[in-house]
């Protein structure tokens, strides 16, 4: 029996501004295992963003365990986090977050640079083919600005994954889209998904939690359902499928 | 991190901010192009003086009218006139052991006519060893005859910028010039000498010394005397003697109150070393306090860097940056600033001394263009250590941001 990817138990976690303490989780578990697409729907200051940060090693949980790959990240210090950041996870922000000054392969390299072992002649090569992928091998050198918002969120894909990540989080990856531009993206992350990529996706939006296969439903800081899809939304041609 | 993509971004970064990058860095331009403006300038003046002893000789001792301590400034420069030296005073030091020249001065300010040419000009008045004493001869005609150095004939030697104010390419020889209301007679003019910080002999005319005081300023006293020694290493002994013969030719019985000073050359040139050297240091300390304002302003424009790149930070930090990542890139940019504003401030101080230098030659002078090594790998250490140290603040800040609070930052 294989071990799952990610592990939570009884997770928390405390904010103090000031003299005041907000309890945002208050007392997560689950499992994800390889290679599944799971998205995770709340509504606002539910703690649905919280949850990714820590899933994504920015934020460590108040109390409880999360395990990844087995092992206990509650233990790790900065270097080690910022490591897991690099090697283990992609992020793919609402906002795409692409840096304005550089161009469109520079900005894909960025989490490259920041590894351990870093290969630049292997990343690059890496990137084009993928930035060919999702239709955008004529824009290499472009500027974000150049781009439009679902072109720049194709890059910000690209990026997240040019290191090989385990695990691809999502926070509202189409919530700056227009619809026709969104349903391209959930298109991608349902093709990644395919390939065997393990998808957690942020969203408040029921239509687009439904190109996921699993939805965990959050509300004041607890999961309070989490349902199977049997039939999944797909992107590319709205039918409902297995 | 890949250094070349680092590169890649610091270049990106400056070229949307060029102006601003370019004004910060024009504090550490100016803070290390004046530190080695400075240093040249105080070098050249330092070899100017030194020039001066070589041409002078170091074998040289004034004495001056007016007593009191040995390393106080003497009486005559505070405006007091003494009137015991005298010429047989000079004559009495000529016989001491080791001197080979000596003569007294008696000088004073006088219009010069010639024709319907006027000078204004000094004149000294002084005896047929002064070209032995100050290493200066005559080109043409000749100089003060030994058996003139008593009378009070009225003969000249010129400068040779008098000569040429006054004669231009003519052959002054054997023509008549007026010193105030004396006629004088051309005998000679003096080779080219060049301006020194004491004086420019090139601009004076000399006659002998009892015209000086008899004719032209009515005085039975000398302003100066200097000897000239066999030998640098008989200094010490011959001022003794020297203090010892005039302590007793002016009846004086408690050394402490003596009315003459005698320096050795070296003592002079020693005591305007060490203020030119506090001086040097005291520039160069100002300068360095503008290496400083100019360090201030890179901090404060480091810390408006690194609030507008908020979102840019978070962004690393999500992808794996470290804290020491973001530390190191925010450095390097403060510290390739002063970098390259040392580089730019190294050329510009160099031209300005190049030019300062060119200017002195101009003028007369015998400065010599010295930029030292020292000073530029000096200077430029500084301006690196200053982007060090005023970019760690603002690198620190940025590289402590909490990574989730700087993605939400508008």
């Amino acid at each position: 029996m294989s071990i799952p990817l990610i592990s939570l138990k009884n997770i928390t976690k405390d904010y103090k501004t000031g003299e005041v303490t907000t309890n945002v989780l208050k007392g997560i578990s689950f499992e994800i295992n390889d290679g599944e697409f799971v998205a995770v729907m709340g509504a606002s200051g539910s703690g649905k963003s919280t949850l990714m940060y820590i899933l994504g090693f920015l934020d460590t949980p108040t109390s409880g365990k999360y395990y990844f790959e087995g092992c206990d990240t509650s233990k790790l210090d900065d270097d080690r986090l910022a490591e897991f950041r690099s090697e283990k996870v992609g992020f793919i922000f609402q906002a795409y977050n692409l840096l304005q000054r550089t161009s469109v392969l520079d900005n894909v390299l960025l989490p490259a640079t920041y590894l351990h072992k870093c290969n630049l002649k292997k990343a690059k090569d890496n990137a084009i083919k993928l930035l060919k992928r999702v239709g955008l091998g004529y824009r290499l050198n472009h500027r974000p600005n150049q781009l439009s918002g679902g072109e720049q969120q194709r890059v910000a894909i690209v990026r997240a994954l040019i290191n090989n990540p385990r695990l691809v989080l999502a926070d509202e990856p189409t919530g700056n889209l227009d619809s026709h531009s969104g349903e391209e993206i959930m298109e991608i992350l349902q093709n990644l998904n395919e390939e065997g990529r393990t998808v957690v996706m942020v969203t408040h939006e029921e239509y687009t939690a439904e190109c996921a296969r699993r939805i965990l439903h959050i509300k004041d800081g607890m999961i309070f359902k989490d349902s199977i899809i049997n039939h999944r939304r797909l992107a590319a041609n709205g039918e409902f499928r297995k | 991190m890949d250094f070349s993509q680092s590169i890649k971004f610091f270049f990106a970064n400056l070229s949307a901010n060029k102006v601003r990058f370019f004004l910060t860095m024009l504090g550490m331009i100016i803070g290390v192009g004046s530190v080695i403006a400075i240093m040249a300038i105080g070098s050249g003046a330092q070899s100017l003086i030194f020039n001066e002893i070589t041409s002078f000789g170091t074998n040289l001792i004034s004495i001056i009218p007016g007593g009191g301590e040995e390393d106080m400034m003497p009486a005559s420069m505070m405006g007091r006139v003494i009137t015991t030296l005298t010429y047989e005073d000079a004559k009495a030091v000529g016989k001491i052991p080791h001197i080979m020249a000596v003569t007294p001065y008696a000088s004073g300010n006088a219009n010069i006519f010639f024709g319907d040419k006027i000078k204004n000009a000094n004149f000294l008045g002084v005896t047929s060893q002064y070209p032995n004493v100050e290493n200066n001869k005559v080109i043409s005609g000749r100089f003060i005859l030994p058996e003139e150095d008593e009378s009070t004939a009225k003969i000249v030697v010129l400068g040779s910028e008098i000569k040429k104010k006054l004669f231009g390419e003519d052959d002054p020889l054997g023509k008549r010039i007026k010193i105030n209301q004396t006629n004088f007679l051309v005998v000679g003019v003096m080779e080219k000498k060049g301006a020194s910080l004491a004086a420019n002999r090139d601009k004076e005319v000399f006659i002998p010394v009892k015209t000086a005081q008899k004719v032209m300023l009515g005085i039975n006293y000398v302003g100066l005397i200097r000897a000239k020694i066999d030998d640098e290493e008989n200094a010490p002994l011959v001022i003794n003697e020297v203090k010892k013969l005039l302590q007793c030719r002016h009846n004086i019985k408690d050394p402490k109150k003596i009315d003459f000073t005698v320096r050795s050359m070296n003592q002079a040139l020693d005591m305007i070393g060490t203020v030119t050297d506090a001086l040097n240091l005291f520039l160069g300390a100002i300068a360095a306090i503008s290496l400083i304002v100019g360090g201030i302003g890179i901090m404060n424009i480091m810390l408006v860097s690194v609030t507008e790149r908020t979102r840019e930070i978070g962004l690393r930090k999500a992808i794996g940056a470290k804290k020491r990542n973001i530390l190191i890139q925010f450095l390097m940019e403060s510290v390739v600033i002063t970098f390259i504003g040392g580089l730019i401030g190294i050329f510009g101080g160099s031209i300005f001394a190049v030019l300062i230098a060119a200017i002195a030659g101009y003028l007369g002078y015998d400065w010599n263009l010295v930029i030292s090594p020292f000073s530029i790998i000096i200077s430029f250490t500084i301006a690196v250590i200053i982007g060090l140290v005023f970019g760690i603040y603002p690198a620190n800040k940025a590289a402590n941001l909490n990574a989730i609070e700087a993605l939400r930052y508008e």
